[in-house]
Order: C-alpha cells, then structure tokens, then sequence
C-alpha cells in the first residue's frame, strides 16, 4: 500500500451543481411546516374535543389525553411561527436548490408511480419496472444490465418472501396468469 | 452469580445450527446495510424485520440484532476508507481513521475501529448482564403512576436535554404521541381521529412510521447530495491485527473512559452521537500530546468507536428492563416484540426467560462473530460501494415498501410510509428531530393507558404523581430535566453574582 493509492472511484455525472439558485429558504420552509402543523393540530383537537374531553364515571373520556396534546403541538408550532417570523431574513439558508430538487424529484415521482403500479400490477411488477426504469432512465445505464438487475432483484424477493418466509405481497394480473 | 447461569442457559438456547446460521445471515446483511449509502442502522433493522415475522421470537430478535452489529460494524467501513461517515455516529471516527487510510495504515485502523467496537458492546453487554436483572425485578414493584413518571422522564429529558430548539422536540414528541392515539382506544372502545376511515382505524402502525421516516426521507436525502467518491482498499492480514492487538493494553485509559462515557449516554437518551464526539474530546483533552489529533492516531479511532458502540448497546438496558428504547434503533427492536406477541417491560424477565437470556447471550456472541466476520471481508463489502447509486436506490425503495406491506398486509400503509417519507425529508431539512417522535409513537399508547390507569385509580387527583418517595421523585426529576435549561443558565447567572470577578473568563 502506497500513500497515496486511490483504489475506488465512483463518479457522479448528473451531480447537482453547486451554484444552482436556491428555490426556497428554510426560514419559508419552517414557516410552511408550521402553519400546517397548527392546522393539524386544530383539525385533531376539534375531532377530541368531538369525542370527549372530560370525565366520566371511569375515569378520563377517550379524548382527554390526545386533546392536550393537540395543545401542545399547537402551542408548539405557534411559537415555532413566532419565532421564525421574528428572526432576520438575510440569516436563512437554502431549504433546496433547483438543482437539488431536480434530482430528489427523479427519486421522489418514479417512487409515487410504484407505489400506483402495485395497487393495479401487485408488488413484484411494478418493483420490475421501477428497478429497471430507473436505472436506464436516470442512472443512464445500460438497457441489458438494467433489465438484468431489476429482473435478478425482483425473483429474488419473491422467492424469499412469498415462497421462503410466506410473506405474502400484493398480486397483480401477471401472478393471477401463473397461478399466484 | 445468578446472572452468570442464566447467561449460561442463554447460551445454551442459541448453540443449535439455526439460530447460528441467522446470526451469520444477520451480520452480513448488517454489515451490507451498514455500508451502502442511504441505509443505516434503524432502516435496515425496520425494512429486515419483516423476514423475522414467521420465525420464533428468539430466532428473530437474535437476527435482528444480529443486523444492528453488523450495521455498527459497516459504518466503520465507510467511515475510515472513503472519509463518509455512514451513521452521524462515525463522524468522529472519520477525524483520524481517514488520515490513517491516506497514510497507508487503512488495516490498522479498520482493526483499531472493529476491536474498539468490540470492546465497548462487550463492557456494555456486561453491564446489561448484572443491572438489567436489578433494575427490572425493582420495577416489578412498579404501578401505573410509577410507570407515567418513568414515561414522563424519558420524555422530558429528551426535550431538556436534546441539543435541537426545545419547540421542535416538543412538537416531534406530540405528533408522535397524537399519532399513537389514531384508531380504537385501547379503554372505552372508542373511536378517535380516524375521520371516518376504516383503514385509518387499525391506527398509525409505528414500523410503517420508521420505514417511511428513516428509509425513504433519507434515499430523497441522499439524492440531493453529489454522490462520487473516490477511497482506498484495504487488505487485513493476521500480523496488523495482532500488532494492534499487542499495543490494545497501551491505551487501556482510553478504552475503558469512552466504554464508560457510552454506556451513560446510552442509558440515558443521550445517544451514540453525543457519546462518540464526547469519547474524541476528552481522549483528546487528556493526551500528552494533543495536537496530533488528527492526523491519523490511532487512540482518535479507538476512543469514538468504543463509545458509540457502548451506547449504542447500553441503549438496549432500559428497553430490556423498563421497556423503554434509549436509542431508535432500540425503539424499532422494541415495536419488533410487540409483533411478536411480547410485552416489553420488566414482567419480559419473568415470564420469558428464555427470550431474554438468549438475547443477552446472543450479544456476546454476535459481537465475537461479527468482529471475525468483518475483519476478514473488508475488502469485499468495500467493493459493494462501487455499485452505482442509480440501481441501489430503486431497490432499496422496492425493500422499503415490502417492509411496510408485510406489517399489516394492507397497501394504505405503502402510502402512509410514502407520505412519512416526504415528512421525514422535510423535518431532518428544518431541523426537527425524528428519534423524539419514533418514541413517542412506540411508547405512546401505553403511556397513556399509564396515565389513565394511574387517573382511575386515584380518582382524577394529579397527586397521585407524588403520593410515595419513588414515584414522587421520579416526577420531580423529570420536571427538572424539562427545565433544565434554564436552570442551568439561572444558576450560572447566580454563580456569575456572587463571584463577578470570574466574568472575565
């Protein structure tokens, strides 16, 4: 072993760039969380408050408990609000830039299509076409090795699941065809 | 010494070929999970879990646990030869481990990182060996009230001791608590915040929760960053490691001061993290020669891993003896019991002997194969890095979906782990904790049967949290760990009155 020997390179072709404008702060972000949050927590408070926050002959009604919490989540996030409203603008960060979102959405779309596929298709095709989709389409590699990969993956899972553990995962037409 | 032969017994129960082969199995997909980017510790035990749910509950928590060392041992790996710390926990290691790997001594300090890691399960292991019986037939005495103030301990100090903004643990550890409460209340029968929707009924299952939380935020998370990186091979031959192994005694100080720090931080939710830069530090702070911190000395690599592997084995105490998680990954072996039809909590030491020793048993040994087992194929699991992220993260996206399907065989939960995925995304980018809500989720219903329990039974009056010197200090102390912020910055400006001549420093 030399010093200075690098022996793994992995390269990162469609890498963010760093200069990419930002889309938005994290001052907006946190804000936006916020609001939501006491949103939530009116929605959930009100729903409690419907089922009972008082006491009854055994002890505290169903509601007690969790409307409190919907208080201190509420309270929680107002003074989150508050404090974000009151610091300077200038002090924000980037939340993520267009490049960042970009790439987290080449992840994040592909992700909500499988989820679609296997509520019509069943599990194991659509993590087929996820898998080889993906690798072809952003990881740009090679149509053979993708289709490889996805289908090794995808049989493997099945096998260990559904045949070896009797974990058994939402079926699709395809399944039904073989008799699964 | 009663301990001592129920650890035998323990043994005993995993010396079959099965339990054995799983440990193996365990370990190598720990290890895998370990080192790939986007997966660590608490998503690989979440998405593997559901291969364990037809096993017996022993065979089970022996993988499982299995695949939290081999995890711990893989983010060694990437730590010391790529300088990519694969868990927040091996950021410390990577001050000197990497400088080590450029300078040609990878081996060395791969075997520093794996025979510390081993050394600080192993001193930990020993302490959950001799307490965890204590404390757990201590607790046996426990009621309701004392179990709400033990709850609200944790709790509290979470938030007043957490590094993060005090709102935003208190608004993680309240959604996590509202969520637990989804669905049928376990004491009057009734429904809540379910909205009318029949899926929303069986409640917010917590695995489901994790996987989404931990797995999907983190593949969005790791998307965002450049993913090249460029390390170094190692070889490990028997002559480095016996050659660290003989100057092992040299640094036992440091050694046995990171084991110790780690075990306390562990017990207490303070955490690998905090217990691994704590190790650094102080082994830094106490050594003749400071400055050469960080140009490749092999005492920075031994004093953060022994701590963050002694915490991180020191967090399973209190899930063994109280049935409170001191760590997530605690938490997701936690809700794993519960699967499995166990009651976590101190009645486990009773009533299942055998799960217990056994687990006990299984950390000893686990960790003795885990060190053979990682020193021999470094350089194959190294090699694993050169698989592109394009392939790795489709596939880890299809194992988190199974994961959460498998739990309740119901797809709404597929979509219930997407949308946690987008909330884990968003919360680690503004900076709300998630370890606050995955245990506020896990703990979350019996927290408040606690509560209700201890109400029915002294008929609504919050007394009840102080009517005896146990329960009524543990209360107190949980309220001082809330505020302990501010007590701290109040006696200090008390400190800072009576002596204003020290204001300077």
């Amino acid at each position: 072993m030399s010093n200075s020997e690098i022996e793994i390179v992995v390269d990162d072709p469609t890498a963010p760039e760093a200069n990419s404008p930002a889309v938005t702060n994290t001052r907006v972000a946190e804000a936006v969380v916020c609001v939501l949050l006491i949103g939530f927590a009116l929605l959930l408070g009100y729903d409690n408050w419907r089922t009972g926050i008082g006491w009854d002959s055994t002890g505290p009604q169903a509601g007690y408990f969790p409307f409190y919490l919907s208080v201190i989540l509420g309270g929680a996030s107002l003074y989150g609000l508050v404090t974000v409203l009151l610091t300077r603008r200038q002090d924000a960060e980037t939340f993520v830039t267009r490049a960042q979102l970009r790439r987290v959405m080449a992840v994040f779309v592909p992700t909500l299509l499988f989820c679609l596929a296997t509520q019509f298709l069943g599990m194991y095709v659509a993590s087929f076409l996820l898998i080889a989709g993906f690798m072809r389409l952003v990881g740009k590699i090679a149509w053979w090795k993708s289709l490889l990969t996805a289908f090794v993956f995808t049989a493997l899972m099945f096998v260990t699941f559904d045949i070896a553990f009797d974990v058994i995962m939402p079926k699709g037409p395809l399944e039904a065809a073989f008799g699964y | 010494m009663e301990a001592f032969g129920l650890l035998l017994h323990g043994f005993a129960v995993l010396m079959t070929w099965k339990i054995l082969a799983l440990m193996m199995v365990g370990l190598v997909l720990g290890i895998f999970v370990g080192v790939l980017p986007g997966l660590g510790g608490p998503n690989g035990v979440a998405i593997l879990l559901p291969l364990t749910f037809t096993m017996d509950p022993t065979s089970a928590i022996v993988m499982l646990s299995s695949i939290y060392w081999g995890a711990l041992f893989g983010g060694a790996i990437t730590s010391i030869l790529f300088n990519i710390p694969g868990e927040a926990w091996s950021v410390a290691t990577t001050f000197d481990g990497y400088p080590m790997a450029q300078q040609g001594r990878a081996a060395e300090a791969l075997t520093a990182a794996f025979t510390s890691s081993f050394i600080g399960s192993l001193v930990a292991v020993l302490l959950i060996t001799f307490l965890a019986p204590l404390i757990s037939s201590f607790a046996l005495k426990f009621g309701p009230p004392e179990f709400f103030a033990v709850y609200l301990l944790t709790f509290c100090s979470f938030v007043g001791l957490g590094r993060e903004s005090k709102h935003k643990t208190v608004i993680s550890m309240s959604l996590g608590l509202l969520l637990a409460g989804v669905g049928m209340d376990t004491v009057s029968g009734q429904l809540r915040m379910t909205f009318g929707s029949s899926d929303l009924l069986r409640g917010i299952n917590f695995l489901v929760a994790v996987i989404g939380l931990f797995g999907i935020s983190e593949i969005l998370l790791t998307m965002e960053e450049r993913l090249a990186l460029r390390g170094h091979t190692a070889k490990i031959s028997l002559r480095v490691v016996l050659n660290v192994w003989k100057d092992l005694p040299k640094y036992w100080v440091t050694l046995l001061r990171s084991s110790f720090i780690g075990c306390w931080l562990g017990i207490t939710p303070g955490g690998a993290i905090a217990a691994s830069f704590m190790g650094y530090n102080l082994a830094k702070r106490f050594s003749r020669d400071p400055e050469s911190f960080g140009k490749g000395r092999i005492e920075g690599v031994f004093a953060p891993e022994t701590a963050a592997h002694a915490s991180g084995t020191a967090a399973l105490l209190p899930m063994l003896a109280l049935g409170i998680p001191g760590s997530g990954t605690a938490a997701i072996l936690l809700g794993g019991l519960m699967v499995w039809g166990l009651n976590p909590g101190p009645l486990l030491f009773v009533e299942h002997k055998d799960f217990v020793w056994g687990l006990i048993a299984s950390m000893y040994l686990g960790n003795v194969v885990g060190l053979v087992l990682v020193l021999t194929t470094v350089p194959v699991f190294a090699s694993i890095l050169r698989v592109p992220f394009a392939a790795v993260a489709p596939m880890i996206v299809v194992s988190c979906a199974i994961g959460a399907y498998a739990i309740q065989n119901a797809m709404f939960d597929i979509w219930l782990m997407l949308g946690f995925g987008v909330v884990g995304y968003v919360f680690k980018k503004i900076g709300i904790p998630l370890a606050p809500f995955t245990l506020a989720l896990v703990l979350g219903s019996r927290a408040e049967d606690a509560f209700r329990l201890s109400m029915i039974g002294s008929g609504g009056d919050m007394k009840v949290f102080w009517s005896n010197g146990l329960v009524g200090s543990i209360t107190t102390l949980a309220i001082v760990l809330l505020f302990w912020p501010m007590i701290e910055r109040a006696s200090a400006g008390l400190g800072r009155l009576w002596r204003p001549t020290k204001t300077a420093g």
